[in-house]
């Protein structure tokens, strides 16, 4: 969906031959933040429920919290916040005329979308092995509000890993316009848009790293 | 014959292009409203039946229409009762207006072109129609049968499948999302450099504040729906008190939005009404601020009433009372409104063709509407009305007879520009006192049941209630061949109908500046001047 947001707004130029209505990147970008706040207040439900549950069960919350691996969390916050990093100095690039500079370090922001998805894959995957996921004996085992913590474990971090899927597919949409000329140095609201929307997964991350794994 | 071929219409955004294709690939924001006027009305008729089915097995106190299909009894009411509220909550109040006439008039009153996204406009209207498909398709799984409000844990632990419908609600609150974020980058980017905001028509503002609305609203529903979802397709629960979840916070999630979504539904209907009853009379609207930002504290107050939903729910003492407070604090803005519009007319030149006929309807109702939204807002009260037929009463006043109403006085306020005919105004005429009548009748009964104790969503009810039942299932035949009357006639005149002038009613706001129906690009040529939005020459039009 928010891919299709965002194409849209670029080809907002260049669609049917019969408009004649000029470029407008403020436009654009208003319609983008728009969006983003729809994204936060869809994670803000999220948020209002945690902080309810957490309120409610501090001491299983702590407990949940401590099954977790802070080591891996913290590598992908490493990874987050350095692409977050590079895709804003695409922009930079892509304003000063270095397409080639551009291109690549859009490909390291990808290659850092692709490291957190992995990393999050084997954190998942051991707590899969402990078979402690919704369903299963081990987790309707737990204390309540201990399970409720994992609930909201894989419902947000899966949420937001799902953004971040989405987000690395809008990269690699940007970055083929890019290379085929239609985001450039003049008309670059697209790639912005691409960078806002990869800024707020960063952010949502910020915000779920220590809510999940510092904070209890 | 030969006349017609001298007469040849005018190129124009209706006949610019042909065949579907056309049309499913468009971003024309006119033809968009137009296609989301067509498949609108499939869903309402949709809707309309199974409302038709429900007051017929309520005509008497047994269970006796609703027992097809070998189901338990009762089993079938709670179903067709659950879908016609989702279909008319989702697919028809709540895009309604802003879908259909917000499309169609916003950029020709703010001298525009098209909205700012006409591909998102576009993809916005298929997430309409997957979304309402969706819904329809549930049917053939047997349908939900939870209400519309999908309460937990009923609706994560019920027999019945629910997800087919929750994911319907889910991608229509896309479509909503979408129009908003439009409508509001519209506004912002790309009204005419003469027409400042205070120049800008009543209806525009309110679409503007419900993009608003719409924008802050949905999501949270999107995720709560997500949530119900989650629970029943992969076995993750967040609700379930098993695990240590609270049933009440998603009834306090789900009113965070619901109830602003009602405010999606009355605030675009108020900007209309501010729109034909100012080119009914003639006059200046009067108080024209105060209009425009009564909207917007509409907006920003109704989002904070939402709990009045739940005073039996189970909340601290002290939150009741401050929602309570709140709920009638709201009221205050409406009654603004009302009072403006009352005003407006004073000493007007007043013409009652059927759009101004059905806007005083409105009024009546919505007053009416408005009332006993306050009986239900009174704490000790709603303690006795929580959950009757009060309820529904009061819902289908405000939704229905306002918001609907005034959907259908938009339709006769429009058509001339939209289609380029004439209707039978007189046929108008009948059909909406027809629909008055049957209306009140329906509805008027279920206020004097539910204060008397007739429970909502039961498809029984004891023997002392059957005249009232009766009543209204008569009284919703009649509405029923009013609305028949009412499209049936319209649809007579876009075929057959008259041609019509470029601003029959007389109207001031710029798409009465344009030919009727426009050109692709709404105007052939801008007036020089943006006249102001209820600016009406002095001497009288015929
Ligand atoms: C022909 C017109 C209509 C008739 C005869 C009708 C009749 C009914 C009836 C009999 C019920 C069930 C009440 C109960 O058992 O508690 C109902 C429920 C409802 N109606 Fe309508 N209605 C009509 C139009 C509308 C419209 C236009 C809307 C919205 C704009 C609407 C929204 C609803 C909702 C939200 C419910 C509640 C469903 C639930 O409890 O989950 N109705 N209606």
């Amino acid at each position: 969906m928010s891919t299709a947001v965002v194409n849209a707004n670029s080809a907002h130029d260049s669609h049917d031959a019969e408009h004649h209505m000029p470029y407008d990147p403020m436009g654009i970008k208003i319609g983008m933040w728009l969006f983003l706040f729809t994204e936060l207040l869809l994670f803000g439900g999220l948020f209002i429920i945690f902080a309810v549950y957490s309120h409610m069960y501090p001491r299983e919350f702590h407990q949940g919290s401590s099954h977790l691996s802070v080591p891996m969390a913290t590598f992908n916050t490493f990874l987050l916040i350095t692409s977050s990093m590079t895709i804003a100095q695409s922009i930079t690039a892509l304003r000063t005329g270095n397409k080639k500079l551009c291109l690549s370090l859009l490909t390291f922001t990808i290659a850092c979308a692709a490291g957190f998805l992995v990393v999050k894959s084997f954190e998942w995957g051991a707590k899969f092995h402990h078979d402690l996921y919704p369903g299963t004996e081990v987790y309707f085992a737990l204390q309540p509000g201990e399970s409720a913590f994992f609930s909201l474990y894989y419902l947000m971090t899966g949420l937001h890993a799902l953004h971040v899927i989405i987000g690395g597919i809008l990269i690699a949409v940007v970055m083929r316009a890019v290379s085929k000329g239609t985001v450039n140095q003049e008309k670059y609201a697209f790639l912005e848009n691409a960078g806002l929307y990869w800024h707020l997964v960063d952010l949502i991350w910020i915000y779920l790293f220590p809510l999940f794994y510092l904070v209890g | 014959m030969s006349e017609a071929a001298v007469d040849k219409p005018k190129v124009n955004y209706y006949n610019a292009k042909s065949g579907i294709m056309s049309w499913l690939t468009t971003t024309d924001h006119k033809r968009l409203g137009i296609m989301y006027l067509y498949s609108l009305g499939v869903f309402f008729a949709f809707a309309v039946f199974m409302a038709f089915l429900l007051r017929l097995e309520l005509f008497t106190p047994e269970i006796d229409v609703l027992t097809f299909g070998g189901a338990q009894a009762g089993d079938l009411y709670n179903r067709i009762l659950t879908l016609h509220g989702i279909v008319m909550v989702f697919l028809f109040i709540v895009p309604g207006l802003p879908a259909v006439f917000g499309n169609f008039c916003l950029p020709i009153m703010i001298g525009a072109e098209d909205v700012f996204f006409p591909r998102i406009n576009l993809l916005s209207w298929y997430c309409y129609v997957l979304g309402g498909l969706f819904a329809i398709f549930s049917i053939a799984l047997g349908g939900p049968d939870t209400g519309w409000t999908f309460y937990v844990p009923y609706s994560t632990t019920t027999g019945h499948n629910v997800y087919v419908p929750v994911l319907a609600a889910f991608i229509v609150g896309w479509s909503s999302i979408l129009t908003g974020l439009n409508f509001v980058t519209t506004v912002h980017r790309l009204r005419n450099k003469n027409m400042s905001w205070f120049k800008m028509p009543l209806f525009v503002w309110s679409l503007y504040a419900t993009g608003w609305v719409q924008i802050i609203a949905t999501p949270v529903i999107g995720i709560l729906l997500l949530l119900v979802m989650m629970e029943k397709v992969f076995g993750i629960p967040v609700f379930d008190p098993r695990i240590g979840g609270d049933p009440v916070l998603f009834e306090h999630i789900f009113w965070i939005y619901s109830h602003p979504a009602v405010y999606i539904m009355i605030l675009p209907a108020m900007g209309v009404v501010s729109e034909i009853i100012a080119t009914f009379s003639r006059k200046t609207i009067f108080g024209y601020h105060f209009i425009a930002y009564s909207s917007i504290a509409i907006a920003a107050i109704g989002s904070l009433v939402w709990a009045h939903h739940m005073f039996t729910s189970g909340m601290a003492n002290e939150a009741r009372v401050i929602f309570s407070f709140l709920t009638f604090f709201v009221a205050v803005p409406s009654a603004v409104k009302v009072f403006n519009w009352i005003a407006t007319m004073y000493k007007g030149s007043i013409r009652l063709s059927p759009p101004m006929v059905y806007t005083m309807m409105f009024i009546l109702i919505f007053s009416i509407g408005g009332f006993t939204g306050l009986h239900l807002g009174a704490l000790s009260v709603d303690i006795h009305l929580h959950d009757t037929a009060f309820v529904v009463a009061h819902f289908h006043y405000v939704m229905f007879g306002s918001a609907g109403i005034i959907f259908f006085a938009a339709m006769h306020y429009w058509f001339p520009k939209m289609s380029g005919k004439l209707y039978n105004e007189v046929v108008a005429h009948i059909a909406g006192v027809l629909f008055f009548i049957g209306f009140n009748a329906t509805y008027f009964p279920l206020f004097i049941a539910g204060y008397l104790g007739m429970p909502r969503r039961y498809a029984s009810y004891l023997p002392e209630y059957e005249f009232y039942h009766k009543f209204s299932t008569i009284g919703s035949w009649v509405m029923i061949f009013s609305m028949l009357l009412m499209f049936g006639n319209l649809i007579y005149a876009a075929r057959k109908g008259k041609k019509s002038s470029d601003n029959p009613w007389g109207g001031a706001t710029l798409e009465w500046h344009t030919s009727s129906p426009p050109p692709t690009l709404n105007f052939d040529k801008l007036p020089d001047d943006i006249p102001g939005s209820y600016d009406y020459p002095l001497e009288v039009v015929k």
